[in-house]
């Protein structure tokens, strides 16, 4: 499974000097001969230095070097001796075209590097101990390396900086900042948005915002996937464990949690477990010892959202095929993810009508729980506190969007990620790896393989496929896709494209749509196109293939994730991360779905028991009707891309 | 400032040398370039001929011709001076190189405060492409067609960097490239460039001329050809001159009317101090390389303002991107003021020597690279004079 990476292709948009340069290498197949340290061997052309090192064990430090980024080669800190050169290389710039003998240590290599970081820790006010990153910093481990135990070109006593808390989500700590440009090159590379830039030259270079605007008004989409590649504790998200303890503390308060899959399939990280140790059951427990009153499953509303999202898929394409009505356009677009939301009302506005008025799983939980749950519990919803985990850190700009009051309350009250977690998990003294096991709360907990894999990218697009192609056919999935599994639609691509035929034979329409249109016979023989796109770099092109009239315009369905990987490398999941970590938590996401299929449990979303009750019992006029737009249903804002 | 000697590139005929450069082929006239010896004109001293042969075997759709016109060096200005003489000279020798390497376009980058000569400039090319001296078919060659505008610089100092001129000439931050790859086979848009000084421009028409032996003939073995130096300070005659390379220090103080120079710092703020016991030694890119500049220093100069002012310089061009140059320049000057006013121990200034050899070593590119030279050989000379208030602060 290899991550997409941007840079990788023509469409980059960070200048030259921040991207790896083409190399004009003779043949592809050619190989060169590399001698490092006491090593000898042959390499393919073309390899950096660093590659070359990592390959053979050999450790370089590294700074400004992210395995998801373009290279910058502006840190210097993994400078080694190249022979025959005057000046020392940056290795993860330099890639080998011809013969050379590289030393990795020398003495002027030792002391160049030393430099670099007393260099560093000159500008960088920040006290470790009193920081977020500690004991996860790339600065810290650098000096420790480094033997650092003085400030040879002194320390910063005091901020130069204020710290910027406008956004609801990422909060900006220039004083900690070592002009890595890692955020930089995701926000314009990864992400192809470009909120941040370096301004001014020299000692007085800062990462700028247009016009040095708060981030809270620029057009960032919140995806926080700068902080997840910041080295340093500059880039945070807007931490609210403080408002979480206080309403656990406060006995008049019914503090429930919906925890989403994928933090669960990353917090292990922040326990020192490997990447990919599903921590579901354990987290169950220590989340009800931390104090919450209950512990729900986010699925619930994931399922939920399947059958109000695939329902509102059904009546698109019944309007724009059987009654010639495109009010509400083809193909239809996602809308669980608030980066994504964000994303295309700042830059592609004018497609609005296509995003799926659904709201996403979260926030259909909040609408819930103080709606049906408070009424089914007689609690009054004004004293329950409403908590979201969830690995993205633009969860906590949408539970504070004016439209998510629905249930007459704030919905969601807050908005914790992964770390956030972690971090009350540890300073309730709970060691996770070793909690016993546990389940969720009813009546949400139950849950289904497809409300898991909505943490991956494509799990949405699998989930409602299991889902409509059950509805339309009458037949089982599994006769289609061996178990259930719809593999056209997994995986790592940046942009994916898969066409599913539909059988000439087609089935009763299922009961719960039954109101909404009369039969399937005008689907019977028709190619489903559907469309995944991860990484807002990779939305981007999807969209400009659409404005270009290219195959994504004829898609019915197109699943859109913010961040790459999907949720699984969402902006509030444990730093560090890289392809292989993502690769390995979507792992343990795929294995959870699996799980239910071999336990016997229900692996669709519309075999929810709980989702049938709650239409049974609550949203008495189905999938998309009155009472669920009310609550589950909402609209966009026109943002534009121009900023005031 | 005036021309102070007598210039070679007065009787060198004009489009004399275009014309006989449409009669060869392209290898023709690298092999002629490469058999002068030139190196490059601009302080880095790399073989014109070489770069030029590279930028003609790399692989590309376009490729382009660069003339450093940024001029930004403190202490140098004869490419201004070139400029507003022999316009016609350079955009000849810019011809040639797109001859030469099969280029289809020229870019003249010229430096933001030059804004003045734009004019003259541009009438210059006007002229030439009237003349079928540039545009479709240069001179009935139906080989070959090329012209070339001018892009005005914005004022920073790094942008005389070749890669960060190519970056500036894209539109984007005036920051150096990694390099390899070079821009001979990855430069403007990805495409083959090569970016040569003014000056060696005006020589390749020169030599086309007057024939690569006649190059050879002047200078030392392994730097050929005349060169053209900006000579500023405590001298009687300051201005442009011309002397063949291998020219000592102490005949170039003769010439411009210095007698008691204390020291003599050649290439400019990146370049070296040197004391008089130095003076014997030959400006040449085998003893001390330069890109043009000489500036004299009288007996009255405190070396300390000297060092100060130069990484003051420094300290405001330096483009940010890495770590040695963003920080070591401010370190070295907060140095400097320390050393000024006797407050910096001799370990901090080792430790601020130290750091000089890490910027050079370390740096991204040729600025961070050069700008601690000024600051390591003032205080290698002139130990005593930094030293000595050094003690008298801690004596007190
Ligand atoms: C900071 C810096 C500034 C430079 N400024 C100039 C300049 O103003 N003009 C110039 O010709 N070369 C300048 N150079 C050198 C160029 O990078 C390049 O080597 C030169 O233009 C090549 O031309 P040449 O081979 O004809 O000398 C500068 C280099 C550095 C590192
Ligand atoms: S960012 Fe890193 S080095 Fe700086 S205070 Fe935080 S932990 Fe320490
Ligand atoms: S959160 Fe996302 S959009 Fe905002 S600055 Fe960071 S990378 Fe850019
Ligand atoms: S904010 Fe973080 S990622 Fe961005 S340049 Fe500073 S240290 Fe690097
Ligand atoms: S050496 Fe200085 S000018 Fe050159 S890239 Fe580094 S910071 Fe920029
Ligand atoms: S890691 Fe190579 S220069 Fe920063």
């Amino acid at each position: 499974m290899k991550d997409t990476n941007a840079c990788a292709d023509d469409t980059c948009r960070a200048p030259v000097s921040q991207r790896t340069q083409v190399v004009d290498a003779p043949g592809t197949s050619a190989t060169v001969k590399l001698k490092i340290d006491d090593h000898e061997l042959n390499i393919p052309m073309g390899t950096t230095i660093l590659e070359a090192a990592r390959e053979l064990g050999i450790h370089i430090p590294t700074l400004c070097h992210h395995d998801d980024l373009c290279v910058a080669g502006v840190c210097r800190v993994c400078l080694v001796e190249v022979e025959g050169q005057n000046t020392l290389q940056a290795s993860c710039a330099y890639p080998i075209t011809q013969p050379i003998t590289v030393k990795t240590h020398t003495r002027k290599v030792r002391q160049a590097r030393r430099h670099i970081i007393d260099l560093l820790l000159s500008k960088h006010y920040g006290e470790c101990y009193s920081c977020f990153r500690n004991n996860n910093c790339e600065l810290q481990s650098l000096a420790k390396e480094y033997g650092v135990d003085f400030f040879r070109f002194g320390h910063p006593e005091k901020p130069l900086y204020e710290v910027d808390r406008s956004s609801y989500s990422v909060v900006r700590d220039m004083n900690k900042c070592v002009l890595c440009r890692r955020c930089i090159r995701t926000c314009i590379d990864l992400q192809e948005v470009g909120v941040l830039e370096a301004a001014g030259r020299s000692d007085g270079t800062t990462i700028s915002t247009y016009l040095d605007k708060p981030l809270g008004e620029v057009v960032c989409i919140n995806c926080g996937q700068c902080i997840n590649r910041c080295p340093t504790g500059a880039l945070r998200a807007k931490d609210r464990t403080d408002d979480v303890w206080a309403a656990i503390d406060n006995p008049e308060k019914h503090v429930v949690i919906q925890t989403a899959p994928s933090p669960r399939a990353g917090i292990g990280e922040e326990f020192n477990q490997e990447p990919g140790t599903p921590m579901t059951w354990k987290m169950n427990t220590a989340l009800k010892r931390c104090g919450f009153d209950k512990v729900f499953d986010t699925n619930f509303t994931a399922d939920l959202t399947i059958i109000e999202e695939g329902t509102e898929l059904i009546l698109r394409l019944y309007k724009n095929l059987v009654q010639s009505d495109s009010s509400q356009p083809l193909p239809q677009f996602t809308s669980c993810s608030p980066g994504w939301v964000k994303y295309i009302e700042h830059f592609y506005p004018e497609y609005l009508p296509h995003v799926s008025t659904c709201k996403s799983p979260q926030q259909m939980f909040g609408a819930l729980i103080k709606t049906w749950y408070a009424r089914m519990n007689n609690i009054d919803p004004a004293n329950i506190v409403s908590v979201a985990l969830m690995p993205c850190s633009a969860k906590k700009f949408e539970c504070n969007r004016p439209e998510m009051r629905d249930s007459g309350y704030k919905d969601v009250d807050n908005g914790l990620t992964t770390r956030e977690l972690a971090q009350m998990i540890r300073e309730a003294g709970i060691d996770l790896p070793e909690m016993p096991k546990s389940d969720f709360d009813n009546p949400f907990g139950t849950a289904t393989g497809s409300g898991v894999i909505f943490g991956s990218t494509g799990g949405v697009m699998e989930a409602a496929l299991r889902s409509v192609i059950e509805f339309v056919t009458g037949k089982k999935v599994e006769n289609f896709y061996d178990h259930a599994n719809i593999i056209p639609v997994r995986g790592f691509e940046g942009c994916r494209y898969a066409e599913l035929q539909i059988p000439d034979e087609v089935g009763p329409v299922p009961e719960l749509i039954q109101h909404l249109v009369p039969n399937w016979d005008w689907l019977k023989g028709a190619t489903l196109k559907v469309g995944i796109a991860h990484g807002t770099a990779n939305a981007k092109k999807v969209m400009e293939n659409i404005k270009a009239g290219g195959k994504f315009s004829e898609c019915h369905f197109i699943e859109f994730m913010a961040c790459p990987g999907g949720c699984l490398g969402g902006g509030g999941q444990p730093i560090p991360t890289s392809p292989e970590i993502r690769a390995a938590r979507a792992r343990a996401i795929y294995a959870e779905d699996a799980a239910y299929g071999d336990a016997g449990k229900a692996r669709k979303s519309h075999e929810n028991p709980a989702v049938l009750r709650l239409y049974s019992e609550f949203l008495t006029n189905g999938p998309c009707g009155h009472k669920s737009h009310h609550l589950l249903h909402t609209h966009y804002t026109a943002r534009g891309k121009y900023i005031g | 400032m005036t021309i102070r000697n007598n210039m070679t590139l007065s009787s060198v005929e004009k489009n004399k040398g275009l014309a006989a450069a449409m009669k060869m082929e392209p290898a023709g006239v690298i092999g002629i370039i490469r058999g002068s010896g030139m190196k490059g004109r601009g302080g880095a001293g790399f073989p014109t001929g070489a770069k030029w042969h590279f930028a003609a075997s790399a692989k590309g759709e376009r490729k382009f011709v660069v003339c450093n016109a940024d001029e930004g060096e403190p202490g140098t200005f004869k490419d201004r001076v070139l400029m507003d003489e022999w316009p016609d000279l350079i955009f000849e020798g810019m011809t040639i190189a797109g001859y030469a390497i099969g280029a289809q376009e020229g870019i003249l980058y010229l430096r933001g405060e030059y804004t003045y000569i734009r004019k003259a400039l541009e009438e210059c090319l006007a002229k030439r492409r009237e003349e079928n001296l540039l545009g479709n078919h240069v001179l009935g060659n139906s080989n070959f067609s090329f012209d070339i505008h001018i892009h005005m610089g914005c004022g920073a100092y790094v942008c005389g960097e070749e890669t960060a001129l190519i970056e500036s000439l894209e539109g984007y931050r005036g920051e150096a490239r990694n390099r390899p790859p070079f821009p001979v086979n990855t430069g403007l848009n990805g495409m083959p460039t090569i970016v040569n000084n003014v000056e060696t421009f005006a020589w390749t028409s020169a030599i086309l001329v007057n024939g690569a032996d006649w190059f050879k003939a002047i200078g030392t073995s392994k730097s050929t050809g005349p060169k053209m130096l900006s000579i500023s300070g405590d001298v009687e005659c300051p201005g442009v001159y011309e002397f063949p390379m291998g020219t000592t220090v102490n005949d170039v103080l003769d010439a411009a009317g210095c007698d008691c120079a204390k020291a003599v710092i050649i290439g400019g703020a990146s370049g070296h101090c040197l004391p008089p016991a130095e003076f014997s030694r030959a400006i040449c890119y085998e003893d001390i390389s330069t890109g043009g500049a000489v500036i004299v220093f009288g007996p009255d100069r405190d070396m300390l303002d000297v060092a100060e002012s130069f990484l003051e310089f420094f300290a405001d061009e330096s483009c940010g991107q890495c770590t040695p140059c963003r920080i070591g320049n401010v370190k070295l000057l907060e140095g400097v003021r320390m050393l000024k006013c006797g407050k910096c121990s001799t370990n901090c200034l080792r430790d601020l020597c130290a750091l000089g050899e890490t910027m050079q070593c370390a740096s991204k590119c040729g600025l961070g690279q050069s700008s601690p030279n000024a600051f390591l050989s003032i205080v290698r000379h002139f130990k005593n004079e930094i030293l000595g208030r050094a003690c008298t602060a801690a004596e007190s």
